[in-house]
Order: structure tokens, then sequence, then C-alpha cells
């Protein structure tokens, strides 16, 4: 478990955690991604940019 | 079992309430009354319980003994017959609006009169179980909080809890069953659909009780929208310090962790980002979310309930289940439905 940086809430985190991966707090349903695993540090994902076919 | 009997059957809070009891598991129906019904089956008047009971309504005088009643009558009923009322059901739980005052000062204000049974006053719970179980399970007179009432005391009641609101105005969006099952001017379809109609911009009753639960100054206003259930709160909160997010999750889980008909619904995105009293029809949730201005101190609550369910009949399910020490959800299980 880890802390949801936006809510406070509580944070499922898999047993083998992996840099970039994407979460989802259950309580306010922000999009978070693992920032760094020691320790381990959660951030909002960046949303999905829009890259107009460039 | 535990026997029960509904005094006021025929009305939309009478009839979810048989609705709940009927499916309960502890609870056996003994009598329904309604004095307009009398000798008429329930199904006749709430066609969603045909092949659910054959039980028939009769009037409040054939009522006999059990061991809780429950009162859906008409303003002022209760009152006057509360004497009787007492020594037919061992326990009473009124879903009307006669007990719910403790002060019969504030009682003559709100109600427009003096109160006929002052001396009960002080002898009645108020039914809302997140304010407190203790009392709830030593109580034999139970007065349930009004629907608009309970939206906005769950929605306030943390902040308040906290001592971080410094005032508050509640504005709420009411659906047609709030009006009961008789028809007015007001309720004849080219009147009342696609009505947006502020109907009590000041004075409402419930603010009365509001008040006497949270305590401070608050300020209420009501608007009938088109919904036939649902009642949700807007509630703007003037608070006292800085609160970032956090903070105020913060407050809303410290006080309602564990709590199994409240679910706090803020979330970052998606179409149901704030609790929705679309979604909540037949459910016993209160679903309560909030938001803080960056601009203002102040911060804005949304809380969201079906009238007739945590309004009335299921808030006294809740109740019933409380003074009987039974799980709390018994009986009031179904989430609501999607899409509604």
């Amino acid at each position: 478990m880890s802390e949801c940086p936006v809510c406070g809430g509580e944070v499922e985190i898999s047993a083998d955690p992996v840099e970039g991966e994407l979460l989802e707090c259950a309580e306010c349903g922000v999009e978070l991604e693992i920032l760094g695993l020691d320790p381990l540090t959660l951030g909002e994902a960046p949303d999905a940019e829009e890259d107009w076919g460039e | 079992m535990i026997s029960v009997s509904i005094a006021g059957a025929s009305g939309y809070a009478g009839g979810e309430l048989l609705r709940l009891l009927l499916g309960h598991g502890d609870a056996e129906v003994r009598q329904i009354t309604s004095e307009r019904f009398a000798g008429r089956f329930a199904q006749r008047v709430h066609p969603n319980l045909r092949g659910r009971t054959r039980l028939r309504f009769s009037t409040l005088a054939d009522l006999t003994e059990c061991d809780v009643l429950f009162l859906c009558l008409p303003h002022g009923e209760s009152s006057r017959r509360i004497d009787d009322f007492r020594r037919l059901g061992g326990r009473v739980i009124d879903l009307g609006a006669d007990f719910r005052l403790r002060d019969p000062a504030e009682y003559e204000r709100f109600y427009g009169g003096p109160h006929p049974r002052p001396d009960l006053l002080g002898s009645f719970v108020y039914g809302i179980a997140e304010l407190g179980r203790d009392a709830l399970v030593r109580a034999d007179l139970v007065a349930c909080a009004g629907c608009n009432a309970t939206a906005a005391i769950l929605g306030l009641h943390p902040l308040y809890r906290a001592g971080v609101a410094d005032s508050a105005v509640i504005e709420v969006k009411v659906g047609s069953s709030e009006a009961g099952n008789r028809s007015t001017p007001g309720s004849h379809h080219p009147e009342r659909s696609g009505a947006m109609r502020s109907y009590k911009p000041t004075g409402h009753r419930h603010l009365a009780e509001i008040r006497a639960a949270l305590g401070g100054d608050i300020h209420f206003s009501a608007t009938s929208v088109e919904m036939v259930r649902g009642v949700l709160a807007t509630c703007h909160v003037f608070v006292n310090r800085d609160l970032d997010d956090k903070a105020l999750w913060r407050i809303y889980r410290s006080a309602y962790a564990g709590e199994p008909f409240v679910r706090l619904v803020k979330e970052r995105s998606g179409i149901h980002r704030y609790p929705d009293p679309h979604l909540l029809g037949g459910s016993n949730y209160c679903d309560v979310g909030f938001e803080r201005d960056p601009l203002a101190n102040r911060v804005v609550v949304m809380s969201a309930i079906d009238n007739l369910m945590k309004g009335a009949a299921g808030q006294a399910v809740q109740a019933f289940n409380v003074m009987h020490g039974l799980p709390e959800t018994r009986g009031l299980e179904f989430p609501g439905l999607h899409p509604a």
C-alpha cells in the first residue's frame, strides 16, 4: 500500500512494481504513475497528450 | 422475528417502508393502515408489491400490539395519537416531522403553532445513525430526519464536527415525490413537468432540524426540479482556515470511515465526478463530494440521496437495525441502478 498524493487514500501497489507503471486511486479516481522505486514514489500521471499527427 | 406494523402505509414513504420490511428477513409485517384504502390489498396502492404480500390495509383503530410501530402519517397525526401508538408498539419510529425538534420555541417558529405535546419532544432520538448510534440503541422513540435535512446534515456534519465551518448556505434540488402522493395544482403534469421552481427560498421547516443538528449560521433554499426521486444538496460552506484537498479528505474520511451508507464521491475524471441522486434511486446511500474554491475560503459540498430511502424509509430501517443490534445494512443492500 502507498498513499495517494492527491487525496491521501491508500493505493494498492503490485508485488513487483515497475517504474512508469500506471495506477488508479480507488478513492479519488486519479491516475497515478510510479515515479521511483527506492523509495516508492507516486505522482499524478500526465494527461495523454495529443501530438496532432506530428 | 420482530413484529412490525406501519401506520399510514399508503403514501410513498410508507410504500417504500413496506417494500423494505417485506424483504428484511428479521421483521414480520403484521399490519398496514390507511384510512382511505382500508380493506384493499397493498398492491392496489403499491403495484410494485404485487405478488410480494397479501396484506390489506386496515384502519388506525384496528391496530393491535407489535414490537415496533412505524408512523408515516400526515403532519400532526403522530403527536395527536402518540399515547395510543406508544401503548401499541413497544418502540415507535416516526417518519414524520412531529417530533424532530427538541425545542418547542423552534417548533412554533417553523411550524406556525405550539407543539401539542411539548412534554415528549425530549424523548425522541433523531434518526440519523451517522450522528451517533448509542442513543438509537437505547431508544424507544425515534424521529427520522426530513429528507432535505438528511442530505444537508450528512454533507456538512464532518466540517462542523471538525470546527472549520463558519457559515453555510444550502440549496437543495428536489424531486416531485417529496410532495407526497396527493395531487395539488402544483403537481398537475403540465405545471410540474419540466419544473425548475423555487418553492421555498427561505423559511423551510427542515432548516430548523439542520441548525439543531449542526449549530451555527446556516441558511437554506429549496428548488423543485424535473425528477421523481432524489435530493441534491449543494452547500456553500465558508470555512475559517485554509484547507487543501488532502485536509478535506482527512476530515471527511475521519467522519465517515466505516460508515456503510455514506460514500465519498470526488473523482478527478469521468462523467460521475460528484454525487448524483439519479444513481441512487432505491438505495440507502448518501453520496457526499466536495470541492474547495481556490479563490475564496469556500468549500462546495454536494450531497445526494433518494428522498424516499435515506431520506425516509431507508433511514427508518437503518435505525430499526441499529436499535435491534442487527447488521446495519440488513434489508438495505440494493445499490441503485445504472443506467437509471
